[in-house]
């Protein structure tokens, strides 16, 4: 039991140590600068099988397969614009983790920016009104209002 | 009494929002829209599966000006095993070749589950790498497109045709595709 928990234990102390790295030794490239490239282009990638996850972070056979492909590309002389423009032409925007501006996602680009800014002239024409409203208490009562009052507070008593 | 405008705009903001999740929610986000539709079919010849009873296809297959399909498949993949009965009725049927594309398998497993579940393709290519499925958008088998006699992409459906899919999703629009010509 103890022997148990003792190795439960290490397990839980030497496990953050070695985090869960999808990209194999043997997919990557000998020269640094283009196995860094890769790298670039990889983590900006969806992995379709899990979505969430870029190819750089997904164990999924099918991200294997496409951080071969980038890589393949890249040694093949492409741009990284061109490797990305290659995936995308097969499997469009969706590939993207990071969605291109353009007409179809305007309202996911400048939604955010509109609500705030409602939200900020909301609170503007708010602080106004409070600053500008004349005070009520101010006015007095009229003969009819201190009659009712009175009497109110004559029923009250004990 | 001023109006009531501004109070009633967060509501309408929140009936708004609120309406276009409820429809977000009900969309499957399993089903990723092909970015191949009205594309045509990328360009592959793919060599049969290594002893199997039918030879392999290329693009020229799908041109030939008759609607076709291109079923994604492999002996891995568990819905595949569910769809194949609907596939075989669909091929027996005799109104569209029907292609099997074997997605990333081996020939000794294909030839088995083709063996053990019956084989009705009209050409079966063996895509051992899934560079070939990768060039189709391939993300998950099995799939199935529907590609016009110019060999055009026009239809993908993703996940397994099972239940009514078939006579009620997949054959009207192949009998679609088939009337608009080509």
């Amino acid at each position: 039991m103890i022997r148990a928990m003792v190795f439960v234990a290490l397990l839980l102390a030497v496990l953050p140590l070695s985090p869960a790295r999808a990209v194999n030794p043997d997919e990557m490239l000998t020269d640094p600068a283009l196995e860094h490239r890769a790298r670039v282009i990889s983590k900006d990638l969806r992995c379709l099988v899990c979505q969430n996850q870029s190819i750089d972070d997904s164990d999924a056979g099918l991200a294997k397969d496409l951080r071969v492909l980038v890589r393949e590309r890249l040694k093949a002389g492409d741009s990284n614009e061109q490797v990305i423009d290659y995936v995308v032409a097969r499997y469009g925007d969706f590939v993207l983790l990071k969605p291109p501006v353009k007409a179809s996602t305007l309202v996911l680009w400048a939604g955010p920016a509109v609500v705030a800014l409602f939200g900020i002239l909301a609170l503007i024409l708010f602080y106004r009104r409070r600053r500008t409203a004349s005070p009520v208490a101010a006015q007095p009562l009229s003969a009819e209002e201190r009659a009712r009052l009175n009497k109110l507070l004559e029923g009250d008593a004990p | 009494m001023k109006s009531r405008l501004p109070y009633l705009l967060p509501l309408g903001l929140f009936l708004v929002l609120a309406l276009y999740f409820a429809v977000g929610l009900t969309k499957d986000p399993k089903i990723i829209p092909s970015a191949l539709i009205d594309k045509p079919a990328p360009e592959f010849t793919l060599p049969p599966v290594a002893g199997g009873k039918t030879p392999g296809f290329a693009t020229a297959d799908l041109k030939k000006g008759q609607v076709s399909i291109v079923n994604v498949f492999a002996s891995w993949c568990v819905p595949c095993r569910a769809e194949h009965p609907e596939i075989n009725k669909l091929a027996k049927m005799g109104i569209v070749p029907v292609y099997g594309l074997n997605y990333k398998d081996t020939p000794q497993a294909a030839r088995a589950w083709l063996n053990q579940l019956g084989d009705n393709y009209t050409a079966t290519g063996a895509d051992e790498s899934g560079r070939v499925g990768i060039d189709w958008g391939v993300y998950g088998v099995p799939e199935t497109f529907i590609v016009d006699g110019t060999g055009r992409i026009r239809f993908k459906h993703v996940g397994p045709i099972v239940g009514d899919k078939l006579e009620k999703e997949i054959l009207p629009l192949i009998r679609q595709i088939q009337g608009t010509g080509k």
